[in-house]
């Protein structure tokens, strides 16, 4: 059984409970079609669940089939230390047959962020390590591919529809009572 | 499922092509841990398949100064468009001619379908294999065996 290696921090983007009796991990890449897909089932899930359920994201660029994933995980990061992640998260998701600068700005702008700023974490390279840290755990944990989920720390290796989410996130809330 | 060579047991030499005018042999990278994944064919249909995930890892490999070599009985030029098409950073080898013959030598053809395993082997510097893994042919192996097979290697 392949098992989450990094324990949920308090680096990590955490929506929910820190007392839910599940935690979904999902280790993704914001120009991944199938995360994109992933993400309207996640929303689905998190709402069905609400209390009992910990939502956490972590970043898994595939860079090199997907040339802006590294410039939109770091955009989610640099809108986290302003308090803005998980608005951010769902904008790149929402648009992200159009990642690219010109989007950047256009999101920076409704979130109220300041683009100049954006712009430099990116030439700097400011969320660089945060993004590589992401990834290397995620390696070491035996993610797969994009999007890899862990279900109370156990990678879950089936299809990832809402009913099939569901009814391995009832099963851990069931075993996790015992 | 075929058995896999296991731990413990000298690696198969082999000579192959990695380009249409090139060949690479196991010998030549004596002195360097090797990874050689077999995996069943070029241009599978998802994305971040197996070869794609292992070439973003790439430079956690090389921290280990680990070659990683991929291989499937697919010919030289479909290794090419497929690395060209994948931005892949590493060779390809071509077990074509005759067919599967290093992946039976590794036990790791499935002679009905007439392609390889998904089956990693991390061989050490001195030519013997440390860790072997054979994965179902339809789930992606990920790479974190590889790495606690490399994290284990004599220094």
């Amino acid at each position: 059984m392949t098992t989450l290696k990094v324990p949920i921090g308090p680096e990590d983007h955490i929506q929910g409970d820190d007392q839910a009796g599940c935690t979904l991990v999902e280790y993704g890449d914001y120009e991944c079609p199938h995360c994109g897909r992933a993400h309207a089932i996640v929303k689905r899930v998190q709402k069905h669940f609400a209390k009992r359920l910990r939502f956490v994201f972590r970043n898994f660029p595939l860079n090199q089939i997907h040339p802006d994933a590294e410039m939109a995980a770091e955009s989610a990061e640099f809108a986290g230390a302003h308090g803005k992640f998980w608005e951010m998260h769902d904008l790149l998701f929402e648009n992200q047959d159009r990642l690219g600068a010109a989007l950047l700005q256009e999101l920076a702008k409704k979130l109220n962020l300041p683009f100049a700023d954006l712009q430099k974490a990116l030439e700097q390279g400011t969320y660089r390590d945060r993004v590589r840290a992401d990834f290397s755990g995620g390696v070491r944990s035996g993610v797969n591919g994009t999007p890899t989920f862990f279900i109370n720390g156990q990678r879950h290796d089936g299809p990832f529809e809402y009913a099939d989410l569901v009814e391995v996130i009832e099963q851990a809330l069931a075993t996790s009572h015992t | 499922m075929p058995s896999i060579l296991p731990a413990g047991t000298s690696a198969p030499e082999f000579r192959l092509p990695v380009t249409h005018d090139q060949k690479l042999s196991l010998s030549e990278l004596r002195g360097n841990p090797v990874i050689l994944a077999f995996y069943p064919a070029d241009w599978s249909p998802v994305c971040g398949d197996q070869m794609a995930l292992y070439n973003e890892i790439l430079p956690e490999f090389q921290k280990y100064g680990a070659e990683l070599l991929g291989i499937s009985v697919d010919g030289v030029w479909c290794h090419e468009a497929f690395a060209k098409d994948r931005n892949l950073h590493f060779p390809l080898l071509a077990d074509f001619e005759p067919k599967g013959e290093i992946a039976r030598a590794y036990g790791a053809y499935r002679k009905d379908d007439g392609i390889s395993e998904r089956a990693l082997f991390v061989i050490d510097r001195n030519g013997i294999i440390a860790w072997s893994y054979c994965s179902p042919i339809g789930v992606n192996p990920g790479a974190d065996g590889i790495l606690q097979a490399l994290d284990e290697l004599p220094k």
